[in-house]
């Protein structure tokens, strides 16, 4: 017998569309357990909203399908689904209260007034907008209209809570408490949530699952910490965080050669000779005096931080980054230590060409500080 | 200070144009021809009642006409794509382009009983209708006028909707019905009182129109104070009287939409 496996809530098969003969998604498959807390990441224009609007039912697909628990709902309008959506500016009603607003689903569906009433009080408690039920959507302030797209979404109990870029016109400070706050609530209500942002730190810090995507395809699939350690190609690992990558090659299981060195490494079964992408991140390499590092260059560039030095390197013409604390000087000499643990590699892909060295990052620096004296 | 200056020329331009007259209906409408102070012409007023309700029941009949035409159609052109919009937009003011007395006089000779349309009915075989110099006329003249500015605010408020805003409507679970009585349509109601001030205002005012198209079958209070001042009854003392009872009785009617509008912010329909 087969265990019986519990199928995901909602599920993508092969979606491809396009608008203007431009392909938006190509062939995107992606299953999302239930309450789960799924993230989908990538730069603008990399599908990731138009995903998000062919699960809310505002696009269909040029082929493929979407299934709700199995079901196939390509066809089913948008207010006939059991899904409910954050939109980027609230889209709050303006011609109602705060009241109305967070009841509007529970009036198309009649429900009775005791009802509404004691769903809206809980939802705006929840929010914690309780004080505010009378109130006009303009004398709100942003933070306060998100509250008001949260609970009005959460109201109409939602199998699937969509969020886009809910965050994207709050100030940082209110960012942070709100991705707190929508953790609490995703945890309280045990709802499903995808979040669509373009935001790295946020999407690592929310979600159970991050959906890296680019150019219509997912990239890489997998818990925060799996694309920050492992990232699968040189696109997510420079998107997610810093990172220097660099040409190398795999010259046996766990053994590499990059700028001109051997170095150990703990990964394997990417057969004997191979060209690769090496990943190591900034804040993973040790500074040291010229003769104790594995490799050395000169310091080409210094900015604080804050927790730590920036610094960028030139070794033979390659720039690379350093987080550290401690403190250089432009034109010092500086040796490198990197240990297997954070050396990273990754096979080859279309982005490897694309994606290389700090230089642009450096110069861009120079001009800066350049316009300023 | 900069801006004050620029004002300057408009406010002067009001004084003379807006301030002035306006004051000079006021002593008029309250001083006899000697010149002393009076409540006569005021009171003689209540004499022509019948043609103040004439006018309100025909500019209501016409400004609601105006609404049943003009919202559906401010609503399919905000609906399509905004290149077409321009375009249809354009049409509609095109004919505002040709002088209304002239438009008005095109709309005489087709309803005229030996007029086009008449003839047209002939053609087909079907007998011949008096339409020329009957209230019908009058509304079909005043609608056809002030149709544009009826659907111009409508269009305006009903282009501004953020379409997200309806989205979220549909995401919430709202059929395309619902969507529009629940939020579009109250969402468009400062776009329906304005285009029904600036349909009905006209409409109670207007002595041409009915002049052309009436032919006398209905006597408007435009008509009566035209008669005040050009007419052979000229008595601009009671001509004023009668002109500050219609504003008085347009502010209030300009007073009640604004009340129905403020009280919309707050009521689901």
């Amino acid at each position: 017998m087969y265990k019986k496996i519990k199928s995901p809530i909602i599920s993508l098969e092969k979606i491809n569309i396009s608008f203007n003969n431009e392909s938006i998604l190509k062939d995107l498959s992606l299953a999302i357990k239930e309450g789960e807390f799924v993230t989908l990441l990538g730069p603008s224009g990399c599908g990731k909203t138009t995903t998000l609007r062919i699960i809310a039912g505002f696009l269909t697909p040029d082929s493929g399908n979407v299934l709700f628990r199995g079901e196939k709902i390509n066809n089913v309008p948008a207010h006939k689904r059991e899904v409910n959506t954050i939109f980027q500016k609230y889209a709050l009603f303006p011609h109602l209260n705060v009241y109305e607003n967070v009841a509007f689903g529970m009036r198309i569906q009649k429900k009775s007034e005791q009802e509404i009433e004691k769903k809206v009080s809980e939802m705006l408690k929840m929010v914690n907008l309780s004080n505010y039920i009378d109130r006009n959507i303009d004398s709100l302030s942003g933070g306060q209209q998100q509250r008001v797209a949260i609970a009005r979404a959460l109201a109409n109990n939602p199998k699937v809570l969509l969020l886009d870029e809910p965050l994207g016109a709050l100030d940082l400070k209110l960012r942070k408490d709100m991705q707190t706050e929508l953790k609490n609530i995703h945890q309280k209500t045990g709802i499903t949530f995808i979040l669509v942002t373009h935001d790295q730190e946020e999407a690592l810090s929310m979600s159970d699952t991050v959906v890296v995507m680019d150019k219509g395809r997912i990239q890489q699939i997998g818990t925060p910490e799996d694309i920050y350690n492992e990232p699968e190609n040189a696109f997510v690992a420079d998107f997610i965080g810093e990172s220097n990558i660099i040409d190398g090659i795999m010259l046996e299981d766990y053994r590499v050669k990059f700028s001109g060195r051997e170095f150990d490494c703990i990964d394997k079964g990417f057969g004997r000779m191979k060209p690769i992408d090496v990943v190591i991140r900034p804040e993973d390499i040790k500074v040291t005096t010229p003769e104790n590092g594995y490799i050395s260059g000169k310091v080409t560039s210094v900015t604080f931080k804050g927790v730590h030095n920036e610094i960028i390197v030139d070794v033979d013409g390659f720039k690379w980054m350093i987080q550290t604390t401690e403190s250089q000087e432009p034109g010092d000499e500086i040796g490198m230590i990197v240990y297997p643990d954070d050396i990273h590699i990754m096979n080859k892909s279309s982005y490897s060409s694309e994606i290389g060295d700090y230089s642009a990052f450096s110069d861009e620096f120079y001009e800066e500080q350049h316009q300023k004296s | 200070m900069k801006v004050k200056c620029v004002l300057y020329p408009y406010l002067i331009w009001m004084g003379i144009f807006v301030i002035v007259p306006l004051a000079l209906i006021i002593v008029f409408a309250f001083t006899s021809s000697t010149g002393t102070f009076t409540l006569e012409n005021l009171i003689d007023v209540g004499r022509y009642s019948t043609v103040f309700l004439n006018s309100v029941i025909l500019g209501i009949i016409s400004t609601v006409i105006c609404l049943i035409l003009g919202y559906p159609m401010a609503y399919f052109i905000s609906g399509i794509h905004i290149k077409h919009q321009n375009v249809i937009i354009m049409l509609l003011m095109i004919p505002m382009w040709t002088s209304f007395l002239l438009r008005t006089y095109a709309w005489m000779t087709i309803l005229e009983y030996n007029g086009l349309l008449n003839k047209l009915f002939t053609f087909i075989g079907i007998p011949k209708i008096n339409m020329i110099n009957t209230p019908g006329a009058i509304v079909l003249g005043m609608v056809y006028n002030f149709l544009p500015y009826m659907i111009l605010p409508i269009y305006t408020v009903l282009s501004k909707i953020d379409h997200k805003v309806v989205e979220a409507a549909q995401d919430l679970g709202a059929n395309q019905f619902k969507v529009f009585t629940k939020v579009v349509f109250p969402m468009s109601i400062p776009g329906v009182v304005s285009g029904f001030t600036m349909v009905f205002v006209p409409s109670v005012s207007t002595f041409i129109i009915s002049k052309m198209l009436g032919g006398g079958s209905i006597f408007v209070i435009g008509d009566l104070i035209e008669m005040q001042f050009l007419g052979n009854t000229y008595n601009p003392h009671m001509g004023s009287a009668i002109s500050l009872v219609l504003m008085v009785i347009i502010m209030i009617t300009m007073g009640i939409m604004n009340v129905l509008d403020a009280d919309n912010e707050n009521v689901v329909i």
